[in-house]
């Protein structure tokens, strides 16, 4: 799959800004007046910069309005509106801890529910993906929800819990890896199936439609992800998980806090970019690709 | 509405014979030139003759080359080339339809065609990613998704003559590899093709009920396996004459390393 950067800093940036909205909206750290808004206005720079920069993907951003009408069947659309309730419902009760100094717990559960959603629809788009082997399985959402939880735990300031939570979620993606990796093979699809020709023999690409390039072949196949893989988990889960869970493990202070952060959003966006960049859509087989 | 119809009066579709299909990209250039043209925005090039030209199609012809398994009687089976044309199956299960956000692509209950209101399309390429055949091309130029259409604005056009009445990649095909019809009723001439055929799914496992049916390319003839031509090939002569007579004879006498 074609790694589009607008998608990459999306679910990054979003994932992350949801986990501290999950948190802030069970008080965890339990902070009211400018404290509170400060914490508030990263989780919406993060989870509302994410939704934006996913626009510019589209084909038509003035039409995006109409994603929020088919929630019926399509993941898309629920994850669209799960996160516009979850920041219309964390906005009121920020409002209430910022300005009123008072917490409406019930509304804080609420907007963490619909956060912790948001981050569930956005990994389903994914999973539900049947054309992808590599992300259609339980472990898609598990990977997304526990990054996002752990990223959340990391910038509210919650020590204790973001190490377990960083070294669940860093179990979780490198289960994801590992059983990703064999996930092709085993979805039953190969060249035979696709062209229905593998009751004659074995099937090779002998020639390609057209010459040049097509919209197919720049969205799904992409090789150089696979080439450098190895290489990238590597990278991905010492910044995201191993180098933060350190960090976390010394004397607390700011600076090293922030290091944490950073580390880990690097580390998270590697393996985001992996996500797309190593998945295999079945469609390459006709080109005789993966 | 994205939700899928339960079911449809009329599945209508195309049978794809890939024992006829010849490649000659004819039902490529006829697909492009009507739908370019009418329903819906037309399918754009880019750098059409520049160093790196691509374009939306809405049919595309793939070649493959097919080698039977080698068994004791042919252990160098003969490889065969197959021409395989592609365009959107029209599924009854039709992922693409169901995880469209906006309701622009939906799957019609009288004929079981599947389409896009392009003025509700945003252009978020989810479709293309649910469809296992390559069926979806996102136009570049319009920022919206194109498809087979199946041609709609044919097969029902009272303006055309009737013989003109079906999609413009079948009306085109020298080969008559390409045959539309109603594969709901089963005495239609793409459902008898089907049964008699033995036509295929492809990708069944993918669960999504593909309407269109390929039928697979017929046995190839058994070449006789002595050589016809040997008979005619034999050495005229067994015992030449002349000068090369004389001169095999007087070499045959000299003495030599073996004798």
């Amino acid at each position: 799959m074609h790694p589009a950067p607008s998608v990459i800093i999306f679910t990054t940036l979003s994932g992350l800004g949801f986990g501290l909205l999950i948190f802030l909206g069970l008080g965890m750290p339990a902070v009211t007046g400018l404290n509170a808004f400060w914490f508030f206005a990263i989780g919406y720079v993060l989870a509302v910069g994410g939704l934006l920069s996913s626009t510019f993907h589209l084909g038509h951003p003035e039409r995006a309005w109409k994603a929020f009408s088919q929630w019926r069947s399509s993941w898309l659309s629920r994850e669209g509106i799960c996160a516009v309730a979850a920041l219309i419902t964390m906005a009121l009760y920020g409002a209430g801890l910022v300005f009123f100094d008072s917490q409406w717990a019930i509304l804080g559960w609420l907007g963490a529910a619909l956060s912790l959603g948001t981050v569930f629809t956005t990994s389903m788009i994914y999973a539900q993906m049947k054309t992808v082997p590599r992300w259609h399985m339980p472990w898609t959402p598990a990977k997304f929800l526990t990054l996002s939880l752990a990223g959340g735990a990391l910038l509210a300031g919650q020590v204790t819990l973001a190490i377990v939570l960083l070294i669940l979620a860093g179990a979780i993606t490198l289960a994801t890896w590992i059983i990703g990796d064999t996930a092709f093979a085993r979805s039953g699809t190969d060249m035979e199936t696709a062209t229905g020709l593998g009751a004659i023999g074995r099937v090779k690409a002998f020639e390609p439609p057209h010459t040049g390039t097509n919209y197919l072949m720049r969205e799904f196949i992409h090789v150089v992800g696979r080439k450098h893989s190895t290489k990238l988990r590597i990278i991905a889960g010492a910044l995201a998980f191993v180098v933060p869970i350190i960090l976390l493990l010394l004397p607390f202070s700011h600076i090293i806090a922030i290091l944490a952060v950073i580390s880990h959003i690097a580390g998270v966006a590697t393996a985001r970019w992996l996500f797309f960049a190593e998945a295999e859509h079945v469609v390459g087989l006709y080109y005789g690709k993966r | 509405m994205t939700q899928l119809p339960t079911s449809t009066q009329k599945k209508l579709g195309l049978v794809i014979d890939l024992d006829t299909c010849v490649g000659c990209h004819a039902c490529v250039i006829s697909c492009k030139g009507w739908n370019t043209e009418n329903y819906g925005a037309p399918l754009s090039d880019q750098e059409p003759y520049g160093a790196n030209p691509s374009g939306t199609f809405l049919n595309r012809v793939h070649s493959y080359e097919v080698t039977p398994l080698a068994t004791s009687a042919k252990p160098h089976p003969a490889a065969q080339t197959i021409h395989f044309p592609k365009s959107c199956l029209h599924c009854e299960d039709a992922p693409c339809v169901t995880v469209c956000p906006t309701g622009a692509s939906y799957k019609r209950e009288e004929d079981g065609i599947v389409l896009v209101n392009e003025t509700d399309c945003i252009g978020c390429g989810l479709c293309a990613w649910a469809c296992p055949y390559g069926a979806r091309e996102l136009d570049q130029d319009e920022g919206v998704m194109k498809k087979c259409t199946l041609c709609v604005d044919r097969i029902y056009n009272e303006n055309l003559p009737e013989e003109d009445r079906e999609p413009a990649c079948v009306r085109t095909c020298p080969a008559g590899a390409r045959h539309f019809g109603d594969f709901a009723d089963p005495d239609s001439n793409v459902s008898r093709l089907t049964a008699e055929r033995g036509g295929i799914d492809l990708m069944p496992e993918q669960g999504t009920r593909p309407v269109n049916q390929y039928l697979p390319p017929r046995p190839k003839d058994e070449l006789p396996e002595f050589d016809v031509l040997a008979p005619y090939l034999e050495p005229v002569a067994d015992n030449p004459g002349g000068f090369i007579g004389w001169l095999d004879r007087a070499l045959d006498k000299l003495p030599s390393k073996g004798a």
